[in-house]
């Protein structure tokens, strides 16, 4: 409500303004700007007024010449012939300036400046794009408005003092403050049909169906996971939109089961999805470098060291499996490096050798021994070995 | 058994797309119902991992020209800057639909010119109203490329405006390719590693024909009873099989044993699967030197491969600095007067290695010792005198020219060069003889 009453001001009263909004990923920063702005062209004044819209984005304007050439674009400027722009960087901003400078209060029509991923802009040498956009916004020309949306907090604080001065500091912040309750509503309202829908009957049974499942005990822990692991509603459309996917003719209304397999799908913890295709002798090499990590309390291990490690078990305790040659174990080894699994300290230099070279796990032992859990075909020797090191070198 | 079935593709596509995946069913099933119908909109970026030659390409590819869907396929190594990546999706959306070759040259520079540029391609033909994939494959170099590149992927839904999904393929897990400042999540989908059986039943689709099919799959089972702790990886597994199968079908040919004669077979077979796994398996013979070697059967002698071959004949006094660099790298500088020298003391254990004593020095790698130090350990070794003349020193160098001796430091220090040993012990015992 804020940002329409400030863009209300900008277009019919002709003042010019600047805020930020601030607010994490997945609370709706784009999407209440894009609302806020369907509001104001449906409104009355608003429409006589002809209202210009640059609309530009962090991701893709990555430095001030390429964001100068989007806008004169987006605005068809008079040195725009089709799509290209002619003039350098100074030529095209000079030119802009102009144009902005020469209209004022009452004759000129409003421009409103979008800037998505405003934390990247920050980054451009100088931030002069920035600099000039809040300069213009607030001297008594053309009636400029600069919108900025982004995810950090202390975006402030990238702000140069001269560019901070000039912005009004006027800043929107958006948090999903939401409880459970009010996330079970917001599922049962995305899940629902509208009432456009061509098959009443149709839509009916959907949402009858749709109010029955709200109310059941086991969707309600599937929401409740969710809403624990994170309040973001983006996860929420995900998963829904998986559930929604396993509707067919033959299915035709969504079930509790439904949700639960989705949700399971969606919280697989991926490691440990990799961890069970791997063959026998490199879990073997992940046990080693557990048992290392245990032993050493984490210091950084060799491959030498893993194959010390592999050869004490083949000696002392393993009848299924056969004692396979070095270059074979150097092999599985490089697997695992290529699946980043296990990620060298320093990058391989020429000089030094491969087997001397100082790695670390990025696995958990208790993620290692969860997997081996499910691994199929394990043999128990190996599984032993995992569960209780030798305890004496 | 039709398991696929969609109301939006010919019954027909379907049955013939279950025929090309077999045992990745359930997989394209999941795409399916995600992809939906022609127009509808989908997810805006699947990311889809799993283990190398789990059939994430094949069927990515098959899916997609199989049912016709308008697609471009770029692999992220072969294009691998950002406008290298660009032209080639702008390029390839030229003859999508229409599959004609005409390409007109594309110039493209950072992402905000290829948005511009997709748009307009996507509004001229009739791609209008289908769902345009983008699949970029080996998707783990997209994060050496700029930063904004991945997550503008990401959003390539809501930044262009147009019904267009994303799909990154890797061996990766997405958590290791977030960026830090967060992105828009995509649909994470695992594609799961073969399991045994499925091993077996894709492995024996491959037979040749002179042989029936039970016969091969009994040369898989034996294969697989071999290979299978080692390596599970389906392209390796088919390369083996299609190499030493010729070699198991020998008795046979010979009239030796007869298809059912499993036991003879195996004694045939298993030992040269066992050299099978030293050599090929390492790729240190290529396959066509592995079926030369077979051919001229004989003399079983030892089948050496690349790192064997490496035993260079080195000169008389080399092979002693190579030992005495070796000494010098691997024994802490304390215990060369007790080694090396005629008359020795008793050595003390101090506090210190004591400490140190659990990690040997083998496994944490050689040490750099300074020149002095080598000549000192040749001296004593050597039986005769040794005059250091400059031939000792010339061979020193041509040593770290062969990379068996590195330098360490760099080339102006004040005590001399410094060097470190690189080889390993077995090569040494094998000078040594």
């Amino acid at each position: 409500r804020h940002l329409l009453e400030l863009l209300k001001r900008t277009t019919v009263h002709g003042e010019s303004n600047s805020a930020l909004v601030i607010g994490p990923r997945g609370s709706g920063k784009t999407a209440l700007l894009n609302h806020v702005l369907k509001d104001l062209r449906e409104m009355e004044q608003v429409r006589e007024n002809l209202l210009e819209n640059p609309f530009l984005s962090g991701l893709l304007q990555t430095n001030d010449k390429v964001a100068l050439k989007e806008i004169t674009r987006q605005l068809q400027l008079e040195n725009v012939v089709g799509d290209k722009v002619f003039g350098s960087f100074a030529e095209n901003l000079a030119f802009l300036l102009e144009a902005l400078r020469k209209g004022d209060r009452s004759s000129s029509c409003p421009i409103l400046f979008v800037l998505d991923e405003f934390d990247l802009f920050v980054h451009h040498k100088n931030q002069t794009l920035l600099y000039n956009l809040f300069d213009i916004s607030q001297s008594a020309q053309t009636p400029v408005t600069v919108i900025g949306l982004t995810c950090r907090q202390d975006i402030l604080e990238l702000l140069e003092k001269r560019v901070k001065s000039r912005f009004s500091h006027r800043q929107i912040y958006l948090m999903n403050s939401f409880d459970f309750k009010q996330y079970i509503k917001i599922f049962k309202k995305q899940l629902s049909l509208p009432a456009e829908f061509p098959d009443e009957s149709f839509a009916q049974k959907w949402n009858n169906n749709v109010q029955h499942l709200s109310e059941d005990k086991t969707v309600q822990d599937v929401l409740q996971n969710l809403f624990h692991h994170t309040k973001d509603l983006r996860s929420l459309h995900l998963l829904l939109m998986l559930a929604s996917s396993a509707v067919t003719v033959h299915h035709p209304l969504l079930t509790a089961a439904d949700l639960q397999e989705a949700s399971r799908q969606h919280s697989t913890d991926s490691k440990a999805n990799i961890v069970h295709g791997l063959s026998v002798l490199e879990i073997c090499l992940i046990i080693a470098m557990k048992h290392l990590n245990e032993v050493y309390d984490g210091e950084p291990f060799n491959f030498q060291m893993v194959y010390n490690e592999f050869q004490k078990f083949i000696q002392r305790k393993a009848h299924s499996m056969y004692n396979f040659e070095k270059p074979v174990v150097m092999k599985a080894f490089e697997h695992l490096l290529q699946l980043e699994l296990v990620q060298p300290l320093e990058r391989p230099s020429a000089r030094a050798q491969r087997e001397f070279l100082l790695m670390k796990l990025l696995l958990d032992s208790s993620q290692i021994m969860d997997a081996l859990q499910v691994y199929p075909n394990c043999p128990t020797d190996v599984k032993q070995w995992a569960a209780s090191s030798l305890s004496w070198l | 058994m039709p398991n696929l079935e969609h109301p939006a593709y010919p019954a027909a596509d379907l049955l013939r797309l279950e025929g090309l995946v077999p045992c990745r069913e359930s997989q394209v099933s999941t795409l399916l119902s995600i992809f939906g119908e022609r127009q509808q909109f989908s997810f805006p970026s699947i990311f889809i991992y799993g283990h190398t030659s789990s059939g994430k390409t094949y069927v990515m590819k098959t899916l997609l020209t199989t049912l016709q869907l308008p697609h471009v396929f770029v692999n992220c190594v072969e294009y691998f800057t950002s406008r290298l990546l660009l032209e080639e999706i702008l390029i390839q959306l030229q003859s999508c639909p229409s599959g004609t070759e005409q390409t007109s040259p594309v110039h493209c520079d950072s992402l905000s010119d290829f948005v511009r540029l997709f748009k307009q391609a996507v509004a001229t033909q009739e791609l209008q109203d289908q769902t345009v994939y983008i699949v970029l494959d080996r998707a783990e170099q997209l994060r050496e490329m700029e930063a904004n590149i991945l997550p503008a992927f990401l959003r390539l839904q809501e930044l262009t405006d147009r019904n267009v999904t994303v799909i990154l393929l890797s061996e990766i897990v997405w958590e290791l390719f977030r960026p830090n400042i967060g992105c828009f999540e995509p649909f994470t989908m695992y594609f799961p590693d073969y399991s045994i059986g499925h091993l077996q039943k894709i492995l024996s689709q491959n037979h040749p024909p002179e042989y029936s099919a039970d016969f091969y799959a009994a040369y898989i089972n034996i294969l697989l009873g071999v290979f299978y702790m080692v390596c599970r990886d389906l392209k390796e597994l088919r390369h083996l099989a299609a190499l030493n199968f010729a070699k198991y079908c020998e008795p046979v040919v010979r009239g030796e044993a007869n298809e059912r004669d499993t036991r003879k077979l195996w004694k045939n077979i298993e030992p040269h699967l066992k050299k099978a796994m030293q050599t090929v398996y390492l790729r240190e013979i290529s396959s066509s030197q592995w079926e030369r070697l077979q051919h001229d059967d004989g003399e079983p002698g030892q089948l050496k491969g690349l790192s064997a071959h490496t035993h260079v004949e080195l000169p008389y006094y080399s092979k002693f600095l190579l030992i005495a660099a070796y000494l010098a790298s691997y024994n802490p500088v304390r215990t060369d007067k007790r080694f090396f020298l005629k008359h020795h003391g008793k050595i003390r254990k101090t506090n210190f290695m004591k400490k140190h004593e659990k990690t040997s020095n083998h496994l944490l790698g050689p040490k750099p010792f300074p020149l002095d130090r080598l000549l000192a350990i040749l001296y004593s070794i050597v039986d005769n005198r040794v005059a250091p003349t400059a031939n000792i020193f010339s061979q020193i160098t041509s040593l770290v020219t062969l990379q068996l001796l590195s330098m360490v430091g760099q080339n102006d220090q004040l005590d001399g060069p410094r060097y470190k040993c690189t080889v390993s012990l077995d090569f040494i015992r094998a000078i040594a003889r």
